[in-house]
C-alpha cells in the first residue's frame, strides 16, 4: 500500500490546521456561512437533512486494517456508531458535529487519510477496480496509476475551479469492475500490439440528469504519456466547459455538443504542444518517481498453494451456507491457492453500504489475519478481502457469520446499490434505502436468489444518480411527483465493459408499488429466459423491453 | 397580497451551526428544536418579515428557509414529506434522530 512521504504528511497536516482555523472562525462569527460553505465543501463537510455529513476519501478503494480501525474510532467517538460506504469508494459519517471536525481530521491524518477532493468542482478522489492487484484477469494493477493521478491532481492550481466536478476511474482488466465508462475520464490498462502497456482512454461518460457512455478518445496511450494527456483533456475542458449552466457544465456535455472529433483534435494539439516542450512536458513524472509509487503496490508475497483446498472441499460438502457463500462471494485470484473474498454489506433488511464500528473492527482484524492487512471498498458498497488463502476460507466465513457479515449475495438481486436518499441527503427527492430493504426482503430466500442469478438493481434518490441507477439492469429513480415520492424504473442498464444506459420503462409508481412490480418482473424473466444460465441482462437484450414493461405494469393494465 | 391556503401557515427552519440539528425560529427570535414552538407566518408578508428576522441570526444557524405547515392538529404539521422526515430522522432507523428521543 502507498505510504505518505514527508510532502504528503506536511500537506495533509497543513490542511487540517487551515480548516480547523476556518471552523473556529465560523463558530466565533468571523466567517459567514457564505464565506465558509466553499471551504467546508473543499474539506468534504456537507450539511444534510439532520446533521453535518463528513465524506472521507478512500483513494482507489484501498484501506489498511489500521485505517479501517481509525474509521471505527470515528464512528464510535464522534458519530453514532456506524458509517456508510459509497459508490465512489468513500465513506460518509452522517452525524458529524462541526466542532468535532478538527479532531476527526487529525485522527484521519494520523493514519494517512483525509477528506480532501470529496466535494467541489475539482478532480475528485480517483476510483479503481476493487479487485486491483489480485484479479486473475488483470493486465496490470491500476492503483499505481490511480495514485499517480492522485498526486498530480491534489491541489493542482489550474484545476481547482473547474466548470464542474471531474471523476476519473481506472481498471487494469478488460472486465470493467470500476464503471470506467461512466466517468469523465475512464482509463483501461491494455497491452499494445508490441506488448507494451498503455491505456485506452475514454472521455465524456457520466450519470446524473444527462447520462452518457464514455467515448474512446485514444485507443492506446503509452503509459509514460499519461499525465500530459490527462492534463491536455483537463485543459481543453477547463477552457471550453460551460460555466453558465451547472446542468450543462460536465465534460460529457462538452463532448456531446462539440463532437468527439473536435475535442480529440484539440486535446491532441495541446498534447503535441506539451510533448514538444524543451526538456519534455512539465507534468511528465520521472521514471524513478513512477517506480517509487509502483513499489508500494508490489504484490504481497503469496507462496503458491494447491489450486484445490481440502478444507474448502470439506466445508463445501457439509455446510450449505458456506457452499453458497463460496459460489457467490469469492472470485479467482491471480495466485494459485488464493481467492478474493467479497464481504457483503447488504444483509437482508439493512441499509446498503452501512457498517457498524464493531463490523469495521472485525473486518480490520480479519484482514490482518487472512488478507495481508488489506481491504478494499467496492463501488458496489461492499468490502473486499483481496488475498485470502483457499484453506482459510471456511474459517473466514465462520468469523463473518459471527459478525453478521456472511450474506451470500454478491452480484445477486439483494446486492442492491442504494444512495442515502431522502433519509439523509439534502439533495434527494425521495427515499432509496427503504425501497432497497423492501426488495431485499422479498428475495431473502437464498435458494430463490441464486436461481435468479446475476441481477443488478441500483437505486438513486434523485436525478444526480449517486446510486448508479442508469447502469443497473434494473434502475430505480426516486422523484417527487405531486407531493409524494414516485419511482421511475429503467431497464437494461449495464455498468461493465458493455456499458449501457437503461431505458425508462414507463410512468413512475408509488413506493409501495415498486417491490411487487420487481417481483412480477423477475417472474417474467424466469419464465422467459432461454436457459437457467441466461442472466437477466441477456434475456432483456434478446427479447427487448416489451415483455418486461408489461410485467412491471401488469396491475395497471388489468385495472384499465 | 393573497394569503396562504386555508389552514396553512409558514415557519422558518434551519440547521444548528454547531450540531447540524434541525431547528425552528421562534417568535422570541430564538431557535428551538420543537416544531410546536415555531413562530407562524400566516400570510406572505409575515413570512417575508419572519425570514428577514431569522436571516439576521446566521451566527447560530445555517441557511434558514420557509417551510409550509398545516394547522390541523396540536402542533404545526409539515405538509411536505421532506420536512416531515426532518422532524423525525432517518425513516429506516427509528433509533436515530429526533424520533429516538420520544
Amino acid at each position: 500500500m502507498y505510504r505518505y512521504d514527508e510532502f504528503d504528511h506536511a500537506y495533509v497536516n497543513q490542511r487540517v490546521a487551515q480548516f480547523s482555523d476556518q471552523i473556529a472562525r465560523r463558530i466565533d462569527g468571523r466567517l459567514s456561512e457564505e464565506e465558509f460553505k466553499p471551504l467546508r465543501l473543499q474539506n468534504g463537510l456537507y450539511l444534510q437533512l439532520h446533521a453535518y455529513m463528513l465524506r472521507i476519501a478512500i483513494p482507489y478503494g484501498t484501506l489498511s486494517s489500521r485505517q479501517m480501525e481509525a474509521l471505527a474510532d470515528i464512528a464510535e467517538r464522534w458519530d453514532k456508531g456506524y458509517g456508510h460506504f459509497t459508490t465512489r469508494q468513500n465513506i460518509q459519517f452522517n452525524w458529524t458535529r462541526l466542532s468535532d471536525v478538527p479532531a476527526i481530521l487529525a485522527h484521519l491524518a494520523s493514519v494517512e487519510m483525509h477528506a480532501i477532493q470529496t466535494s467541489g468542482n475539482c478532480i475528485r478522489n480517483v476510483t479503481a477496480d476493487h479487485f486491483a492487484g489480485a484479479a486473475a484477469d488483470e493486465v496490470e494493477d491500476p492503483r499505481p496509476t490511480a495514485e499517480l493521478i492522485r498526486q498530480w491532481s491534489t491541489a493542482h492550481p489550474e484545476f481547482a475551479f473547474l466548470p464542474r466536478k471531474f471523476k476519473i476511474g481506472v481498471t487494469g482488466a478488460r472486465a470493467d469492475r470500476a464503471v470506467t465508462r461512466s466517468h469523465d475520464i475512464g482509463l483501461t490498462i491494455v497491452r499494445g500490439e508490441d506488448g507494451a502497456i498503455g491505456y485506452e482512454v475514454t472521455v465524456g461518460g457520466g450519470m446524473g440528469r444527462t447520462p452518457m457512455v464514455g467515448k474512446v478518445i485514444r485507443p492506446f496511450l503509452p503509459k509514460a504519456e499519461l499525465l500530459p494527456y490527462l492534463e491536455s483533456i483537463l485543459r481543453v475542458y477547463n477552457l471550453l466547459g460551460r460555466r453558465d449552466n451547472k446542468y450543462k457544465a460536465r465534460v460529457k456535455i462538452l463532448v456531446h455538443e462539440e463532437g468527439l472529433e473536435k475535442i480529440r483534435a484539440m486535446v491532441e494539439d495541446e498534447f503535441a504542444r506539451q510533448m514538444a516542450e524543451v526538456g519534455g512536458p512539465a507534468v511528465q513524472p520521472l521514471p524513478a518517481e513512477v517506480a517509487r509509487i509502483a513499489a508500494y503496490f508490489a504484490p504481497p508475497a503469496l507462496p503458491p498453494r494447491a489450486p484445490v483446498s481440502d478444507a474448502v472441499e470439506t466445508a463445501r460438502t457439509f455446510d450449505p451456507r458456506f457452499a453458497a457463500w463460496l459460489e457467490t462471494n469469492t472470485h479467482p485470484h491471480r495466485v494459485s491457492g488464493y481467492a478474493i473474498a467479497t464481504v457483503s454489506l447488504k444483509a437482508i433488511g439493512e441499509a446498503p453500504g452501512d457498517a457498524s464500528a464493531a463490523q469495521m473492527r472485525a473486518l480490520a482484524a480479519l484482514a490482518r489475519r487472512y488478507s495481508g492487512e488489506e481491504l478494499r471498498i467496492s463501488h458496489e458498497q461492499n468490502v473486499i478481502l483481496p488475498h485470502v488463502a483457499l484453506d482459510d476460507l471456511p474459517l473466514l466465513h465462520a468469523a463473518l457469520q459471527r459478525e453478521g457479515l456472511a450474506t451470500a449475495n454478491a452480484g445477486l438481486i439483494s446486492d442492491i446499490i442504494a444512495c442515502p436518499g431522502l433519509d439523509y441527503c439534502a439533495l434527494a427527492t425521495a427515499r432509496s434505502i427503504p425501497i432497497a430493504q423492501d426488495i431485499a426482503r422479498r428475495f431473502a430466500d437464498p435458494v430463490r436468489a441464486r436461481a435468479i442469478g446475476e441481477f443488478r438493481i441500483k437505486i438513486s434518490g434523485c436525478i444526480n444518480a449517486c446510486g448508479h441507477h442508469h447502469v443497473g439492469h434494473v434502475g430505480i429513480l426516486g422523484l417527487e411527483k405531486a407531493g409524494i415520492e414516485s419511482y421511475q424504473i429503467t431497464l437494461g442498464g449495464d455498468a461493465t465493459e458493455n456499458c449501457a444506459i437503461g431505458e425508462r420503462a414507463g410512468p413512475g409508481m408509488a413506493a409501495e408499488e415498486v417491490g411487487p412490480a420487481i417481483e412480477r418482473l423477475v417472474d417474467a424473466y424466469l419464465a422467459l429466459r432461454a436457459t437457467q444460465d441466461e442472466p437477466f441482462i441477456e434475456t432483456y437484450r434478446r427479447l427487448g423491453a416489451a415483455p418486461f414493461k408489461a410485467a412491471l405494469y401488469a396491475t395497471q393494465q388489468k385495472a384499465a | 397580497m393573497s394569503g396562504f391556503k386555508q389552514g396553512r401557515a409558514q415557519i422558518i427552519s434551519a440547521n444548528d451551526l454547531l450540531v447540524g440539528d434541525v431547528v425552528y425560529f421562534t417568535a422570541a427570535e430564538g431557535w428551538t428544536r420543537r416544531i410546536g414552538e415555531a413562530a407562524l407566518a400566516r400570510d406572505p408578508a409575515q413570512a417575508e418579515a419572519l425570514l428577514a428576522r431569522a436571516a439576521r441570526q446566521q451566527g447560530r444557524v445555517v441557511d434558514p428557509y420557509l417551510a409550509e405547515v398545516a394547522l390541523d392538529g396540536g402542533a404545526p404539521r409539515p405538509t411536505h414529506f421532506r420536512e416531515a422526515f426532518r422532524t423525525r430522522g432517518p425513516s429506516h432507523r427509528p433509533d436515530l434522530g429526533r424520533q429516538a428521543e420520544k
